[in-house]
This record gives structure tokens, C-alpha cells and sequence, in this order.
């Protein structure tokens, strides 16, 4: 019976995912409720495989989304939008982003670009400051320049609903 | 809203005025009003450089793009020197601009078209130079050339560029009919950012012969027509862009025959503070002289 129970329980877990199963993720800090969707990741995945694989598939999307992080995190200019930041669930939920737009069969579960900033108050110079860590980040990743735009190409219409001031 | 924060500027300048003012919260409640002022915001090469009329864009075509870097909560403003080395002529120019919150560009250029020998030839006298003062204004209407990248719509932006030329006796002398004219300009710029592509499309009406370095109107023409100027850019990386540039000209004089003018170029970024430029340009007929292609440089500086 117990056993019976807790194989239904999975069931639903991986079902249509509810924000609760989100929030779970040991290490991270709870956030409001949301309705987690691929859609949340704010743009539509490429096709194939040779985006995933220009970045190095994973590990590659893991070592951009650090070096993203940790450069803006330590540059004055952005520095202070860190400092209350979970970055543990930001660092998940931003490889997942990513992997889901390379195409890398991730599923995104954050939040949406309007939901996960509209409180953070960023300016038009902060979204600058960032894309220029993740184009360092990337070209140390060894990411051709022309592949490195096609992906930014997906994150550029995300600015209006990250930037609200 | 307006109001309230002019009057509270003035009750908190007006008791303590100097004092206020130096202690810096009253400035900093002043600036509560102006928007705010970062710099750096935009990415790289991505105000364009300062065109040969000084206004931010290509080296002869101007683009929508405000120049400097700053973005909508930001200001930026650069210096540029460019120089033109034509077989039978020289042209100078140097200018200043700012881009205010990604919205409105002012700039101001003096160009010094130096004839060198060529000016005795023309009967002028060596070395004679005309020197044009350009004045110009560019706004901002639609449209983000950066991160519009979902839509197809461009970033669109409207200016005008008053230019004054100080040899007026000289060209009314070749048949041109005013040594001041006023071009206004619709101009196009979009980066199609997964194919690293810029694509700019201007429209200018205007009357200027050789820019305006020989006046405006003519014996043969003295009116205003639309003229295109057209740039196709390709990033090869985050500092360096390359392409093309094509510009119609107005052909209102009797005495030499006007071409349109063409230029390959390479924009190099060393920094937000420091880009260079070089060209080769041809610039096809002048006052009679054939074939002036040649080699252009700018060098820009500023944030
Ligand atoms: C296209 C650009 C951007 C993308 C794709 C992006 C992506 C994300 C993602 C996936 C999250 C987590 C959502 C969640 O927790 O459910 C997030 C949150 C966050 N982002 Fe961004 N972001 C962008 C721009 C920026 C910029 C420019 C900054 C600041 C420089 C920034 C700072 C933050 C911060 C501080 C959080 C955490 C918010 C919180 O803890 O509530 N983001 N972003």
C-alpha cells in the first residue's frame, strides 16, 4: 500500500510539473510559486545539434554560465545587484535556460524573464555589462563569434522584460 | 510631477545656494530629475563611428544609431579626427558628438577640403581650402538596431545636418547658388545579430554639391532631391567591422560633372574609448579631376 502510494506520488511529479517540485531543489532558497513551462526560458530552441555542440554541450554551458556569473558578480558595475542572490538556484536555473535554448533536451524550470527581474530594478547598462561577461565567457569557451551571436540573437528580445528602468 | 520637482529644486537650492551645492545632497536631488546619466552601456561598436559629417554611423554614410556608448540610462560623446587623401586633393575633419540617453545626437564637425596644388590648376591658388562648419541634430524614433532582434522593424531615427561653407564667393563663381544649405535625413540601421550582419539605409534630401564642400544648388539644379546612402557592415569579431558603403549624390553643377561615392571599410575598437577606422574611398569626379580614390582614416576617441 505504501509502496503503491509512493509510486503514485512519482506519477504526478512527473507529470505536468507544479511549482512546488521547483521550489524543492535542496541548497536553493524558496521563491514565490510560478507555473513551470518551457516557455518561461523566453525564446524558442534551435534546431540540430550544433549549437549544443559549439558549447560544449553541458559542461561547456556550465563553465559559461560560471565565468557569466562570477565576472558580474565582481565587476563594480553589477556588483551590487549580486549581493541578495541566491546564485545557486541562478546558476541551475540559468544552465537549464541555456540548454534548453541550444537544444540540449533540458527542460527549463525557472521562472519567467518578467517574473525573475521585475524586482531587481536593472537598467538598459547593467544587460550590457552582462552580455559582455557571457561573450568573454563564451569566447573562452572557445565559441565561434558567429555562434556566439546566433545565441545572443535568442537572448536580445529578452531585454524589455529584464530591464525596467 | 514637473512642477513639484522644480519646486523642490528651488527650495533646496535657494536657502543655502553655494554651501548646498558643495555639500552635494542638493546636487544629488537635482539630479533626481535628470535622467540617469551611466556610461558604457552599449556594447561595442555598436553607436557606429563618427562619419565624415560627424554624426555617428559608417565613414560617408550616416546611420540611425545614436553615437557613443551610452544607452538609454546613459550618455556618451567622442572627438574624431578623419583624414582624406584623394590623388588631387586633401580632406580634414574633425568634430565632437553626444548621444543623450540612446535618444537624441548632437555633433559638430569642420571639414577643411584642401585643394593643395590642384588649387592653382583650378586657377584658385595653392593650397586654397574651403571650410565647412557642420551643425547636426539626429533623434531617435523606433526601433532598437541591437535588441530588436525579434522584430523585423529597424531602428529608425530622423536628423538634420546644417552646413555652412566659408569660400561663398568662389561658389557662386562655379555656378553654385548658396554657401549654406540644411540636408535632412531618414535613416535605417539594423544588426542582424545571428548572422552578424549590419544593414543601414539612409535617405537625405539635399542639395549639396560634394557634400557641401562646393556649396549647395547649382546652374544646373537648385533643388532639393532625395539622395541614398547605403552601408552593409559584417562583425568578424567583437572589435572589428568590416564592410561597405555606398552614397548618391546630387550632380548640380555645370562646370564638373558629380559622381556617386563608394567605400570599403574596416572599423577597429580598441576599446569604448578608442576605435580607428580605415577606408578606401572613391569618390569619383571633383571640380573636374577624375577618379579621387584614396585612403581615409578616423580615428575616434571618447566613451
Ligand atoms: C537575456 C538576459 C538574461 C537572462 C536570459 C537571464 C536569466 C535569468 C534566469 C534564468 C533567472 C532565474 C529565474 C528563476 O530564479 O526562476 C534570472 C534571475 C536573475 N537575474 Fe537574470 N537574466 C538576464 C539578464 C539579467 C541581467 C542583465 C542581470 C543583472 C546584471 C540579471 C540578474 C539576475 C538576478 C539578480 C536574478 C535573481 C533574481 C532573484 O533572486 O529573485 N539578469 N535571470
Amino acid at each position: 500500500m505504501r509502496i503503491a502510494l509512493l509510486f503514485a506520488l512519482m506519477a504526478v511529479t512527473t507529470g505536468p510539473a507544479l511549482a512546488q517540485d521547483a521550489h524543492a531543489v535542496p541548497g536553493e532558497e524558496p521563491v514565490d510559486p510560478y507555473v513551470v513551462s518551457d516557455a518561461n526560458a523566453g525564446a524558442t530552441p534551435f534546431e540540430g545539434q550544433a549549437m549544443w555542440a559549439a558549447f560544449n554541450e553541458g559542461e561547456g554551458v556550465g563553465r559559461i554560465v560560471d565565468q557569466m556569473l562570477d565576472l558580474s558578480a565582481a565587476d563594480p558595475r553589477t556588483a551590487g545587484i549580486f549581493v541578495a542572490t541566491d546564485m545557486v538556484r541562478l546558476r541551475r536555473t540559468l544552465r537549464e535556460q541555456f540548454c534548453y535554448i541550444l537544444n540540449g533536451g533540458c527542460r527549463y524550470t525557472g521562472r519567467s524573464m518578467a517574473d525573475a527581474h521585475d524586482e531587481i530594478g536593472l537598467q538598459p547598462a547593467d544587460f550590457g555589462a552582462l552580455v559582455e561577461h557571457l561573450q568573454t565567457a563564451m569566447t573562452a569557451e572557445g565559441v565561434p563569434f558567429r555562434t556566439q551571436n546566433r545565441f545572443l540573437a535568442k537572448l536580445a528580445p529578452m531585454r524589455p522584460d529584464t530591464v525596467t528602468r | 510631477m514637473t512642477h513639484e520637482v522644480g519646486a523642490s529644486v528651488i527650495r533646496s537650492i535657494f536657502p543655502c545656494l553655494l554651501a548646498c551645492l558643495l555639500a552635494g545632497p542638493a546636487a544629488a536631488q537635482v539630479f533626481d530629475w535628470v535622467p540617469d546619466s551611466r556610461t558604457g552601456g552599449k556594447l561595442l561598436l555598436t553607436g557606429g563611428v563618427s562619419s565624415v559629417e560627424g554624426a555617428g554611423g559608417g565613414g560617408l554614410a550616416t546611420w540611425a544609431v545614436t553615437t557613443g556608448y551610452g544607452a538609454e540610462d546613459g550618455i556618451g560623446g567622442n572627438v574624431h579626427a578623419t583624414y582624406v587623401s584623394l590623388p588631387d586633393y586633401e580632406l580634414r575633419s574633425v568634430g565632437a558628438a553626444v548621444g543623450l540617453w540612446d535618444r537624441v545626437e548632437l555633433s559638430v564637425a569642420r571639414q577643411e577640403f584642401d585643394t593643395g596644388s590642384t588649387g592653382a590648376l583650378l586657377g584658385l591658388g595653392e593650397g586654397f581650402t574651403f571650410t565647412q562648419d557642420v551643425v547636426g541634430v539626429k533623434v531617435k524614433l523606433v526601433g532598437d538596431a541591437v535588441y530588436g532582434q525579434a522584430s523585423w522593424l529597424p531602428q529608425v531615427s530622423i536628423g538634420v545636418q546644417h552646413k555652412s561653407n566659408d569660400q561663398g564667393a568662389v561658389i557662386s563663381a562655379v555656378g553654385g547658388r548658396d554657401d549654406e544649405g540644411t540636408d535632412v535625413y531618414v535613416a535605417a540601421t539594423k544588426l542582424f545579430l545571428s548572422e552578424s550582419l549590419l544593414v543601414n539605409g539612409t535617405v537625405r534630401w539635399t542639395k549639396a554639391n560634394q557634400t557641401g564642400l562646393l556649396g549647395f544648388g547649382g546652374d544646373r539644379n537648385d533643388d532639393y532631391a532625395p539622395r541614398f546612402e547605403g552601408s552593409v557592415g559584417y562583425l568578424l569579431t567583437r572589435n572589428l567591422l568590416v564592410g561597405a558603403e555606398y552614397r548618391t549624390k546630387p550632380d548640380n553643377l555645370g562646370f564638373a560633372a558629380e559622381d556617386d561615392a563608394f567605400d570599403l571599410f574596416a572599423a577597429y575598437a580598441f576599446s569604448k574609448n578608442v576605435s580607428l577606422t580605415a577606408a578606401y574611398v572613391d569618390l569619383g569626379s571633383i571640380a573636374t579631376f577624375e577618379d579621387q580614390r584614396g585612403l581615409y582614416l578616423s580615428l575616434q576617441v571618447g566613451f
